[in-house]
């Protein structure tokens, strides 16, 4: 499987903060490669890197075997960037915006005609063609900026909270076109806090924390060896809490919440009913959610 | 990183960012075309007729006469400046157009040259909008006034990146009203436009000849639109020529500085 994305050791500081620290990544062609992690983690600053648009302290990478350093028009030229913030030209249609950005990629005007109405089919804003960007809502903006960074036919797309305030049907779109473009051999990296999202699109993520790394492999892979897969859940109190300490169970305490993860839910569950004085018991599979919080506290972030 | 004297990497697609620009100015059309035809007839008549008459002439030329290729270079000045000053601190800062671009071929000095290049543009399309209004009022002389377009697009240049300096530099929009009115509304006054230098102090005439850029342009345009052969026309040209390398190569390093992180 050719290697799209190769990272080692890449450090970026701004002035005397360190962004990212040393970090390894690769990411192959045809997978949907996430990066997790609480607000201020890294994960846009490593976004950035990889478009090309701003420069790495120390450490290597590759982005299709070529140095962002050196040969970033050659680089861009293969990249569709979904960025965080939404930044359509309001001084363009839809298409006009797309016919735009098809100029700064050098596609001859009747080759961008025709992508451009299949990409607005793509995202389903055929009827918005010569729509203002203003009258819009948010998430045909997003679908919008979807298309756009589509038009270069790129083989790396680089989405950095693509479903950001989306309402369902918007975002399941969304993942629904991504899919589509995996199996058409497209790579695809992105950063979410949505960690359903993570869940269902990625094939493989990282959850990172203060620049660095805490763990990478797949979504179910991770759930499994971090947490277990199920969570037991029962009320905060004083009895719970001596129960679950004789019968020597870890559990973690959340608020009016007791939580306890394990792999043999319906035998603990059995027990936990006859043996401590508690009318709810309730269990569920465990989620990625769970693996995040385990991994990067529950303290709130900048 | 590069410092603000490296010659900045420029190429060919900043001529992309022009085109989205000149798009953009060509949808409202009727609203840019008007000002500068406007500006010349309100000048010519107000300054150039009314206060002319008191006035009568400067140096055996008629008042209306001397201040016509003014006009043209105080056009220049403003156009270019305000386009390179709140026009692109508007689509970098909140249409964060340069953003979107940049995530392009294109690269962060491709996109400043090409504001730099469309803001000598707008002075061009100035000064071919008065143009005609001035040969109507016959106060300027063909073929020879016609320079005043090539002079308009190097004159352009120059206050297109000294523009883009103070863009590049400002911590908000609102601090771009000082360069507007500290340099900008001094020198239009104080740039022999309505009255000669020589009737400054000496001290004066070699501030506004060593510092102010305008000086340099109305001389030129003055030249052109009499015509004239002016004693200062060499110093003229090599000030505009170096002002401008410097302005632009010095923009485009700091705009780097801003928003390459």
């Amino acid at each position: 499987m050719p290697v799209i994305i190769e990272a080692d050791d890449l450090t970026k500081t701004y002035n005397d903060t360190v962004a990212v620290s040393h970090i390894r990544f690769e990411v192959n062609k045809g997978e949907i490669f996430g990066f997790l992690g609480p607000n201020g983690a890294g994960k846009t600053t490593t976004m950035r890197m990889i478009e090309c648009i701003s420069p790495r302290t120390s450490g290597t990478l590759r982005v299709f075997g070529m140095d962002p350093d050196k040969k970033p028009a050659e680089i861009k030229e293969q990249i569709g960037v979904v960025p965080q913030e939404t930044n359509l030209d309001p001084d363009f249609t839809c298409a006009g915006n797309l016919l735009t950005y098809a100029r700064y990629f050098d596609i001859p005007a009747a080759e961008a005609e025709k992508r451009v109405e299949n990409l607005l089919e793509f995202v389903a804003l055929t009827e918005k063609r010569d729509s203002s960007i203003e009258k819009l809502s948010g998430g045909m903006k997003r679908r919008l900026i979807l298309a756009r960074a589509l038009i270069n036919n790129p083989g790396l797309l680089v989405l950095d909270e693509p479903t950001i305030g989306l309402d369902p049907q918007a975002r399941h779109l969304i993942w629904e076109r991504l899919r589509l473009l995996r199996a058409q051999g497209n790579t695809i990296v992105l950063t979410t806090h949505y960690l359903d999202e993570a869940a269902r699109l990625c094939d493989r993520l990282v959850i990172m924390d203060h620049g660095t790394f805490l763990v990478e492999g797949a979504p179910a892979d991770l759930v499994r060896e971090q947490v277990g897969s199920e969570i037991i859940e029962m009320d905060n109190t004083p009895e719970v809490i001596a129960c679950l300490a004789d019968l020597g169970v870890p559990c973690e305490i959340l608020g009016d919440q007791v939580q306890v993860a394990t792999d043999a839910s319906r035998e603990l569950a059995k027990t936990l009913l006859d043996r401590c004085k508690t009318s709810r018991v309730s269990t569920r599979p465990a989620t990625l959610e769970d693996v995040f919080l385990k991994l990067t506290g529950r303290t709130l972030r900048e | 990183m590069p410092s603000i004297w490296s010659f900045p990497r420029i190429t060919c697609r900043a001529g992309k960012v022009w085109q989205r620009n000149l798009e953009v100015f060509l949808k409202t059309w009727k609203v840019n075309f008007f000002p500068p035809f406007i500006e010349a007839l309100l000048y010519l008549s107000a300054i150039g007729l009314g206060i002319g008459t008191y006035v009568g002439a400067i140096d055996g030329v008629p008042y209306i006469t001397y201040i016509a290729p003014a006009i043209l270079a105080i056009s220049v000045m403003n156009s270019a400046f305000f386009e390179c000053t709140y026009g692109s601190y508007v689509r970098m800062y909140y249409q964060k157009i340069f953003d979107a671009i940049i995530a392009t071929p294109l690269s962060i000095e491709d996109v400043i040259a090409g504001e730099i290049l469309w803001g000598a543009t707008r002075s061009v399309i100035s000064v071919a909008i008065m143009l005609p209004v001035l040969v109507a009022f016959g106060v300027i002389s063909l073929p020879f006034s016609l320079f005043a377009i090539p002079l308009a697009f190097l004159g352009g240049l120059m206050f297109a990146g000294l523009a883009m300096c103070f863009t590049a530099i400002t911590p908000s929009i609102d601090t771009l009203n000082y360069p507007s009115f500290l340099l900008i509304t001094p020198m239009m006054l104080f740039s022999g436009t309505f009255f000669p230098l020589a009737i400054l102090p000496a001290i004066f005439q070699y501030i506004a000849l060593a510092v102010l850029p305008l000086t340099h342009l109305v001389a030129l345009m003055r030249m052109a639109t009499l015509p004239t052969l002016g004693a200062l026309l060499p110093l003229n040209i090599a000030w505009i020529l170096v002002a401008t390398v410097i302005f632009c190569i010095v923009s485009i390093n700091l705009m780097r500085r801003r928003l390459i992180v």
